[in-house]
């Protein structure tokens, strides 16, 4: 394998593909790594898969297509067979190495009754380069998909995603995003359709480093009775810019959405701005939302300092804590690696 | 154990404490009194070493060592325990990872399981800490954590404060655990002799109003604060009585 000097675990990447179902890997434009162990999932690269009608048709569903941004290299399709549970998660990572721009352009196909995990791992090696990774899920009646994404970039990397998602009847969408080490610029907000009685959970933390600036945020349209939505961001600044939006529709009445936008700022000099929206087009809808930006309290600090810890271990551990990095299930390698993070940059505020 | 002289502290510009002196042996409970304001809070937190608190002259002894200038964190170390009177919650920590984070930095092994279930703490592990306990579950809560982090001086501000009977005889059970008196019962004059290491015999100094605690947790001294100033010292339940008959002005004159 060519990958250079990126150390995959951190990013959820397992290369000896223990408790995996599938891998995908892709650095720069080149393909190096497609395949699945467990029968009734799939992993193709996309050129590969839209070469056949069935699978031609995800294409620009899920998001409006836009030909400003050309062509892409390649990037994932993943599809299960109605019905299947994988056991284990499919893994993907797109690396920038050498190449100035990286388009990806993926897509999920969950079938009917069918559960599935993917965790997917961005990272870059150089300082510079540009990632616009256009997605595509589709998560069918009663389905469920479990879509966790750590992102981990270099300092000058600029990120693009665009990401639509179509939840039908019944089913389950849950989205876990974690970036730390973000890159100089990232802006995202990714568009999810619910259907009647369909589940959406979205919740994301952000370390945003100095010279950063990461605007986010997560739209969901409630299109069917008992459709339920519940996104929950935190973001802590060191220095950065940090803004976190967030966007709820009611379009049909019986149906529920909550959101939460929390920042904290540790260093002078950040901007942290949460920008909740809640739009009801109709009667008999419960939408909710709270925001809150801030710095950690003096009386929580001092509580852990009469606990035995350091004030730089007690701002960690209040950090770690506001970031909900054990609530979201991530797996332990990466939550080493946060604590380290946090460590290191808690160091002297 | 602890020893306190001559201790003027300010907070916020205006003095409160204005010359405290105060000691405690090893193995001995000593009663805080004294009306509201009398600076009984200030004298816990000045000991623990908050910032908020300036001492302006006198000096603290913890253990034969002056801490007037050490870092909260570093008390805590040598052996320093508070429960405050009101706690904090942190979101997102579980009691579980914190209550192992405290045994981790203290370097001892705890079963936390165990003392959980043994303090009606069992359901609330896996919650976050105090968020949405109730006054009895936080006082709890923080019992948990110092039976933890197993502190030779207990500092205690008014532990039965907004808790029902049942859970000051558990708390009264908790701090008689944390200072190991249901082991062996101390008996005067021998401790140091019984006793190799005499920082093994775990003190408590217990601020409290209604004196409940101290039904539950023998009290060897009492003293009584009045406007920054001990005034008093004698039997803590002598003086109790004195106070619920008088009030404390009659405590004014015992000096």
């Amino acid at each position: 394998m060519r990958v250079k000097s990126v150390d995959l675990k951190k990013v959820g990447f397992d290369e000896r593909e223990v408790d995996r179902s599938g891998s995908y890997m892709q650095v720069d434009s080149e393909v190096v790594k497609c395949g699945v162990k467990e029968p009734g999932v799939y992993v193709i690269p996309t050129k590969k898969a839209i070469e056949c009608d069935e699978y031609r048709k995800y294409l620009w569903k899920a998001l409006k297509e836009d030909p400003s941004l050309g062509d892409f290299s390649n990037g994932y399709f993943i599809i299960t067979e109605p019905g299947k549970k994988a056991i284990f998660p499919v893994q993907t990572c797109l690396l920038i190495e050498d190449s100035n721009i990286q388009h990806v352009h993926n897509i999920i196909v969950v079938e009917e009754d069918s559960e599935l995990t993917v965790v997917t791992g961005c990272s870059s090696v150089p300082r510079k380069g540009t990632h616009i990774g256009v997605s595509e899920f589709y998560v069918k009646k009663r389905g469920k998909l479990h879509f966790m994404m750590i992102h981990m970039w270099g300092e000058e990397v600029e990120v693009y995603p665009r990401t639509g998602v179509i939840v039908e009847e019944g089913a389950t969408y849950v989205s876990d995003y974690v970036c730390f080490k973000p890159g100089a610029k990232i802006k995202a907000y990714p568009t999810i359709y619910v259907d009647r009685g369909g589940t959406v959970v979205v919740n994301s933390m952000v370390m945003v480093s100095e010279t950063s600036n990461i605007d986010l945020g997560t739209r969901v349209y409630l299109k069917g009775k008992g459709a339920r939505a519940e996104i929950v961001s935190r973001s802590v600044s060191f220095g950065g810019v940090s803004i976190t939006r967030g966007h709820l529709v009611a379009e049909v009445p019986g149906v529920k959405g909550h959101l939460e936008c929390k920042g904290l700022i540790l260093k002078d000099g950040s901007i942290v701005s949460a920008i909740p929206e809640l739009e009801a087009r109709t009667r008999d809808v419960d939408l909710t939302h709270e925001a809150a930006v801030g710095k950690i309290s003096e009386e929580e600090i001092e509580y852990l300092m009469a606990r035995g810890f350091t004030p730089e271990e007690a701002q960690s551990i209040i950090v770690r804590g506001f970031l909900n990095v054990d609530v979201v299930n991530l797996p332990e390698s990466l939550k080493e690696e946060i604590d380290k993070f946090l460590e290191l940059t808690t160091e002297g505020i | 154990m602890l020893k306190v002289e001559n201790l003027k502290v300010e907070v916020d510009g205006k003095l409160i404490l204005k010359g405290v002196d105060l000691e405690l042996s090893p193995g001995k409970v000593v009663a805080l009194m004294g009306p509201n304001g009398s600076g009984k809070t200030t004298l816990m937190m000045t000991i623990m070493g908050f910032p908020r608190y300036k001492v302006v002259e006198g000096r603290i002894i913890f253990k034969d060592t002056d801490i007037t200038n050490l870092p909260v964190y570093e008390r805590v170390n040598l052996g320093i325990g508070l429960a405050f009177q009101r706690s904090q919650s942190i979101d997102g920590v579980a009691l579980r990872t914190f209550l192992k984070k405290i045994a981790e930095k203290r370097g001892v092994e705890v079963d936390i399981d165990g003392i959980a279930n043994e303090f009606n703490m069992g359901d609330f592990l896996d919650r976050f800490v105090n968020k949405g306990f109730s006054g009895g579950e936080q006082k709890r809560c923080e019992f948990l954590q110092l039976l933890v982090l197993n502190p030779d001086l207990l500092l205690l501000d008014e532990p039965e404060s907004g808790v029902d009977l049942d859970n000051i005889k558990l708390i009264g059970k908790a701090i008689n655990k944390i200072l190991k008196r249901e082991v062996t019962p101390q008996t005067e004059g021998t401790d140091s002799e019984r006793c190799v290491d005499k920082w093994k015999l775990k003190s408590a100094l217990i601020v409290t109003h209604t004196g409940y605690i101290l039904d539950y947790v023998k009290a060897d001294e009492g003293y009584v604060l009045i406007d920054g100033r001990i005034v008093c010292k004698g039997n803590p339940y002598e003086i109790l009585k004195i106070v619920e008959k008088y009030g404390y002005r009659r405590c004014e004159r015992c000096v």
